[in-house]
């Protein structure tokens, strides 16, 4: 029957031919309607109701039937349908409630044939008996829906939806008997004709009204419908229960819906709001339209398929006044202008990668993938399965496991947590990061570093002045006290979680910027401390007690060749450290300087290569004899840094451009810098290496990397009384009108930092807090708890 | 400039009509009681609000749930009159001004004030400014419009517009606003600046409506509270609610006996619900009603009641009335150009403005999914309110129970939107005439356009026999209804400039 049908309309030398074309309507259209020739198409809005002819090149105004003196609401049209039987039958539904029928064949200018003024409200929809000649449906505003025999004067049947609004009404193509329904509040009923009572069956298909619903031309089970909730959704009504087989999300809310003719699984929609496209869309691919329309300028109002046989033709009507046919083969294709290719990286390692077949097909065999170079982690490929719609997408799906070991990023975690990167001379931090890359068995990159230090610490450089200096002010036995005393003059300027740390004796390495920061401090006030040198000091981590309190003192710091460095006095917010202080490297290069701490050192690394005059190390040495700067070498160092990175190995890069500081940063331009910055900030996060990162960033020289630790301070509280957030204030709620923070010392609101005890929940002021458990160790809100800072 | 901060004293501050006034003025001696109105309201005897909240758990949990401020305070309190609709209004109240918005929250508080202002509801000014301060806004914008941001002061005429004529507003004005530069706005913060304009020019209307009263518990005064200032005269509340006073109004209702008045309603309704069968208008009569009907509303002015506020005049201060400009202009430092009021939409001998055809463009259709689409959710819970309002029903007419009183509502609501322009296809306006008394348009009227005219006379006059709580639903009708209204207009403002 099917193929039959298909044969007739091709041999009934109807076959259509046409172009993509539009004309100019006199007003906005609500509808658009075809005659079953598919050479006539109706158009129907508030200010027009109008008969086109569909010619080859152009439309053709073929009948107004707006006609009489003072148009009446009855011709002010929500909707109209041209019978698929009879070729002279029209039926329109006008926004004040009357269904009206037009009968072409009437010899008077005026073809309206009948009035039928049932429904209260607006008709939102009309719908012929597909098969029936003489059987009309409306489905109005006021939650009816009726039947009429066009050769009576009123309905047949009234059907209630029990709800508002009915929003269309579409019947059964296969189901004589059958129809459906949709409604304002998200529910599909099916009624049967004969039954009027109650309806056969009822379901939510979308969460707000439903705008429109189509049957399936062919499948006698299908129903499309389209929502205010942006969905289309096919429904298989043959089960039991209405089964949604296919959903399609679109963009906007979807007012009309039409099934593609002789495409299966093709269905055209248009929006009520906003997108003025038209869609077509394979339910089987739901992300990406099959093909789209933008001819419109305006909300799309109707659509229509020319021929119920032919797909290639599709009409529409749009309230920017236009008519317009639209070609198939003139669509755009968003999917020819989508990425064909997606890649993601698993949890652990794994690489999903998607590609359309074709592109992965001629690529022989895969290798380029295995075989990077740039990818230090390799893979094997493993295939999934083709996706089940093999003919319409067909796109391959990869997924590259890591394979166990290889994939060990041990050594990155061990020499992220082991390097040092400040705090120490030169020399000592190249040394050190060089013993660490050889216990890691990472000789390339030990032997990096000693090259560094051979390059950047000659102890010719040294300057004169610098030598004398400490030479001079060598005795450093009143340190221990000068220090203690300045702490106590910090300590409540400052106000740090940290230097109540340091001064309760254990240091962490966290804190070694913070540390140099005092430094500063404390030798601007003690111009006598300079140049007095305590070398066993340097190694954070083991120091402990005063001798850590000494390494504060670290006299290094404050040459007089750099001024920059010092501080104004009252400035000691902990910002300004990350913004304003030069960064650690800095302080180290003055102590890689001191001839006490490194000269001798270097002595002996420069000694060695001595002998073996051909080595690189000897040439450095040469180097060093005729005096060349290590500017010389900047550029060969900057290429060095290029090559690790471009490996892969952006931590080598990083570190090194924190621990040589000013040496190398002028050559390398600050966008590559962020660049590495960031890529190992990033890399030492997914290690969950939050110490670490946080030393790198503080540590950089660039501003955006610098600024990191400063976006997203803000800590949200709830209260404490009612759990809501208070969002205006910290320390007040505004709904119970509750102080949230009380200081268990002085019994006023804590407004800044508070701090707590995690033992009893007392808390307050940092400076109360510390000052009372200077004198006593029990909780200053009498609870009897023995509160410590740790 | 005299800020209430001074003498927040917990007894209103009452304005005198302009009838007392001139018994004043000719007896200086006479001193008007204050009358110590107690209650959420002036216009509802506090029993009926307080015995229906006793009972209600839900009510007190919505307030846990959903109140800004932490409180009952008197506009929930009348409003748990209907507590099904309350979840509704709190939740998208709730929703705006505390939730996922594009605006910054003192922003919402001070748009709030700023719409508010337009109809000079003191009461929501002084429930916004303590809650712009609490949310961390800036005290110095509370000075008035000069203090604020260019982009905050461009606001002031659509907040113009929408609140008084709302039929004005092209794409242009958007446009306008939108276009890049210094000051522009987003699409979506403006569409929640516009919700929230909506939200409460409606809102002034019930407030006025229902004759809301000042919180009694004005909190620590932050110094930009307004006087608590009550439009309602002394002698509207001296007469207690009394029915006989009710012949004070004027001549034309005080004769009528209330009791075959609602009997003649309920035999009105019930016959246009039979006549519907039988007898169809004609299409070109159904236009001449709406016309008449739009027409028909010109005429009803509260001037017949002897209470009109002298300010919506502004530019012909009268020395007389020195209080009540003081009050204007403490509460005109939020707007701008206070003498743009409210015009009737079919002003004879204008040209005709187009009607808005209410099927051209619905809020079901077109101003949800706009709305929606800009800020996410809000259409939802308006959706919601919207539906709540229009459906909700106890089936009750005053003492008669078992009533189908759509028709009734139906009615209000189209005529709220006939007033503002807007015309149903389906509807019969003839309805209107037929189910609304003259009193009862004057008080939808006055409510609705310039609601800061409302008085108790007003409110008594009408529908003498039904319950408080069912004024109270007719509160929430026009509420809506003219939120909606402004909406569309707003909303279809908007669609216009998107293509």
């Amino acid at each position: 029957m099917e193929k039959m049908s298909r044969v007739t309309t091709a041999l009934g030398g109807s076959v259509l031919t046409g172009r993509t074309m539009h004309c100019h309507l006199d007003a906005p259209a609500n509808a658009i309607s075809v005659c079953r020739d598919a050479a006539q198409v109706v158009v129907a809005g508030r200010s027009i109701f109008k008969i086109y002819a569909i010619e080859e090149e152009q439309f053709v105004e073929k009948l107004n039937l707006r006609v009489g003196r003072k148009p009446s609401l009855n011709l002010s049209c929500a909707d109209v349908v041209w019978h698929q039987m009879d070729e002279n039958l029209l039926a329109t539904a006008a926004t004040n409630g009357v269904v009206v029928t037009w009968n072409l064949g009437r010899p008077s200018r005026n073809k309206q044939d009948q009035l039928f003024t049932e429904h209260k409200r607006t008709v939102n929809k009309v719908c012929f008996h597909p098969t029936e000649a003489h059987v009309l449906l409306s489905g109005s505003q006021d939650g009816f829906m009726k039947c009429f025999d066009l050769r009576r004067k009123d309905s047949v049947s009234t059907f209630s939806g029990q709800s508002e609004s009915v929003r269309d009404v579409q019947f059964s193509i296969r189901d004589y008997f059958t129809f459906a329904s949709t409604f304002e509040n998200g529910n599909v009923q099916l009624w049967d004709i004969r039954r009027p009572d109650r309806c056969e069956r009822m379901f939510t298909a979308h969460n707000g009204p439903v705008f429109c619903c189509d049957w399936h031309p062919e499948d006698r089970g299908w129903l499309a419908t389209g929502g205010r909730d942006k969905m289309v959704k096919v429904w298989d009504m043959t089960t039991h229960r209405a089964k949604e087989v296919h959903c399609v999300q679109t963009i906007a809310s979807v007012a009309r819906v039409k099934w593609r003719p002789e495409c299966r699984h093709h269905l055209a929609t248009c929006s009520m709001m906003v997108d003025h496209n038209i869609y077509v869309w394979d339910v089987r691919r739901p992300f990406v339209p099959a093909a789209m329309f933008e001819e419109h300028r305006d909300v799309t109002t109707g659509i229509a398929w020319r021929h119920p046989h032919d797909p290639s033709f599709l009409l529409s009507g749009s309230k920017d006044s236009t008519l317009c046919q639209h070609l198939f083969r003139d669509a755009s294709q968003p999917v020819e202008r989508a990425n064909p290719e997606g890649l993601c990286y698993g949890l652990f390692g794994d690489l999903a990668f998607a590609a359309k077949e074709s592109l992965v097909a001629t690529e022989s065999g895969r290798k380029p993938y295995t075989g990077d170079r740039r990818h230090p982690i390799f893979f094997k490929r493993k295939l999934d399965p083709a996706e089940p719609f093999a003919g319409l997408a067909s796109s391959a799906l990869s997924v590259f496991e890591m394979e166990p070991g290889s994939g060990s990023m041990s050594w990155f975690v061990d020499t992220a947590e082991r390097y040092a990167l400040a705090g120490r001379p030169l020399a000592e931090l190249c040394d050190h990061n060089a013993k660490v890359a050889r216990e890691l068995g990472r000789n390339q990159v030990a032997q990096t570093w000693t090259m560094l230090r051979i390059i950047y610490c000659s102890p010719g450089l040294v300057p004169a002045t610098n030598l004398n200096h400490s030479v001079g002010k060598g005795s450093s036995c009143g340190l221990p006290l000068m220090n203690s005393f300045n702490l106590k003059d910090m300590a409540p300027g400052l106000g740090s979680e940290t230097r109540l740390d340091r001064s309760k004796g254990d240091t962490r390495s966290d804190t070694v910027l913070l540390d140099s920061s005092a430094t500063l401090i404390t030798n601007e006030d003690n111009e006598e401390t300079e140049g007095s040198d305590v070398p066993a000091d340097y190694l954070l981590g083991d120091v402990e007690g005063e001798e850590d309190e000494l390494y504060l003192l670290d006299p290094e710091h404050a040459h007089s060749e750099e001024p920059e460095y010092v501080l104004p006095q009252e400035a000691f917010p902990l910002r300004h450290e990350i913004v304003d202080t030069p960064p650690g490297p800095e302080h180290l290069q003055d102590k890689a300087d001191s001839p006490h701490v490194s000269g001798s050192e270097a002595d002996a690394a420069s000694l060695v290569p001595m002998d073996s005059s051909f080595s690189l190390i000897s040439v450095s040495h040469a180097l060093y004899d005729s005096r060349l700067p290590p500017d010389f070498f900047s550029a060969l160092v900057c290429d060095m840094l290029r090559f690790y990175a471009e490996q892969g190995d952006v931590q080598m890069a990083v570190s090194v451009l924190i621990v040589l500081g000013e040496r190398v940063r002028k050559d390398i331009d600050e966008q590559t810098q962020e660049h590495w910055y960031t890529s190992y900030i990033d890399l030492l996060q997914r290690f969950c290496l939050w110490n670490v990162s946080n030393q790198v960033v503080k540590l950089s020289t660039s501003r955006a990397i610098s600024c990191l630790n400063q976006a997203s301070t803000t800590l949200h509280v709830n209260c404490s009384h009612c759990k809501r957030p208070m969002s205006s204030r910290g320390w007040i709620c505004d709904r119970c009108h509750r102080c949230a923070s009380m200081c268990a010392v002085c019994h006023h609101v804590v407004k800044g930092l508070f701090v707590w005890c995690q033992g009893c929940s007392h808390g307050g002021h940092l400076q109360h807090i510390m000052k009372w458990l200077e004198g006593s160790s029990h909780c200053p809100a009498g609870c009897g708890h023995l509160c410590e800072y740790s | 400039m005299n800020r209430g901060g001074s003498s927040p004293s917990a007894a209103a501050n009452y304005l005198l009509c302009t009838n007392c006034r001139k018994v004043l003025r000719k007896d200086k001696r006479i001193r008007v009681s204050q009358p110590l109105t107690r209650g959420p309201s002036a216009f509802i005897p506090e029993k009926e609000v307080v015995q229906a909240n006793t009972v209600d758990e839900r009510t007190n949990f919505l307030v846990e749930e959903y109140s800004t401020s932490g409180r009952l305070d008197n506009i929930t309190q009348v409003m748990s009159l209907h507590t099904q609709y309350l979840e509704s209004f709190l939740r998208s109240q709730f929703y705006m001004l505390r939730m996922d918005g594009p605006l910054p929250l003192p922003h919402r508080h001070y748009i709030a004030i700023m719409a508010a202002a337009r109809h000079q509801c003191s009461y929501l000014i002084n429930m916004h400014v303590d809650e712009f301060l609490k949310t961390g806004g800036i005290a110095e914008w509370l000075n008035g419009l000069e203090y604020v941001p260019q982009r905050l002061k461009n606001l002031n005429e659509i907040n113009k517009l929408l609140a008084h004529r709302p039929w004005l507003i092209t794409k242009e004005h958007i446009q306008k606003l939108v276009k890049t530069g210094e000051n522009n706005w987003s699409l979506p913060e403006l569409v929640h600046a516009v919700v929230l304009l909506a939200h409460y020019h409606a809102l002034a209307s019930f407030v006025f409506g229902s004759g809301i009263n000042p919180e009694r518990d004005p909190e620590i005064s932050n110094g930009f509270r307004l006087i608590s200032v009550n439009n309602f005269c002394v002698c509207d509340l001296a007469n207690d609610n009394n029915i006989e006073n009710a012949s004070l109004t004027g001549g034309n209702f005080g004769i009528v006996d209330s009791l075959s008045e609602l009997e003649a309603l309920m035999e009105r309704m019930k016959r246009l619900q039979e006549e519907r069968e039988d007898e169809e208008a004609s299409q070109e009569e159904m236009t001449t009603r709406f016309e008449k009907e739009k027409k028909e509303s010109l005429y009803v002015v509260p001037g017949d009641t002897f209470h009109s506020f002298p300010h919506s005049d502004c530019s012909l201060p009268s020395l007389d009335f020195e209080d009540d400009m003081i009050v204007t202009s403490d509460v005109s430092r939020y707007i701008e150009d206070p003498g743009f009021g409210y015009e009737d939409f079919a002003r004879r001998g204008e040209e005709h403005l187009p009607t808005f055809r209410a099927q051209d463009y619905t809020w079901e259709n077109h101003g949800f999914s706009l709305v929606n689409r800009l800020y996410s959710d809000i259409g939802h819970l308006l959706d919601e309110k919207f539906r709540m309002v229009y459906n909700l029903t106890y089936n009750t007419m005053a003492t008669h129970e078992a009533v189908d009183t759509t028709m009734l509502r139906r009615a209000l609501f189209n005529y709220v939107h006939c007033m503002f322009g807007i015309r149903y296809d389906d509807y019969d306006y003839g309805e209107v005439n037929q189910l609304l008394e003259r009193s009862l348009k004057v008080y939808i009227k006055t409510v609705t356009c310039y609601p800061e005219r409302t008085t108790k006379r007003m409110y008594d006059s009408y529908w003498r026999q039904f319950k408080h709580s069912e004024k109270v639903h007719v509160n929430l009708l026009l509420m809506e209804a003219r939120m909606q209204a402004e909406l569309l207009y707003a909303l279809r403002a908007i669609t216009r400039h998107l293509t």
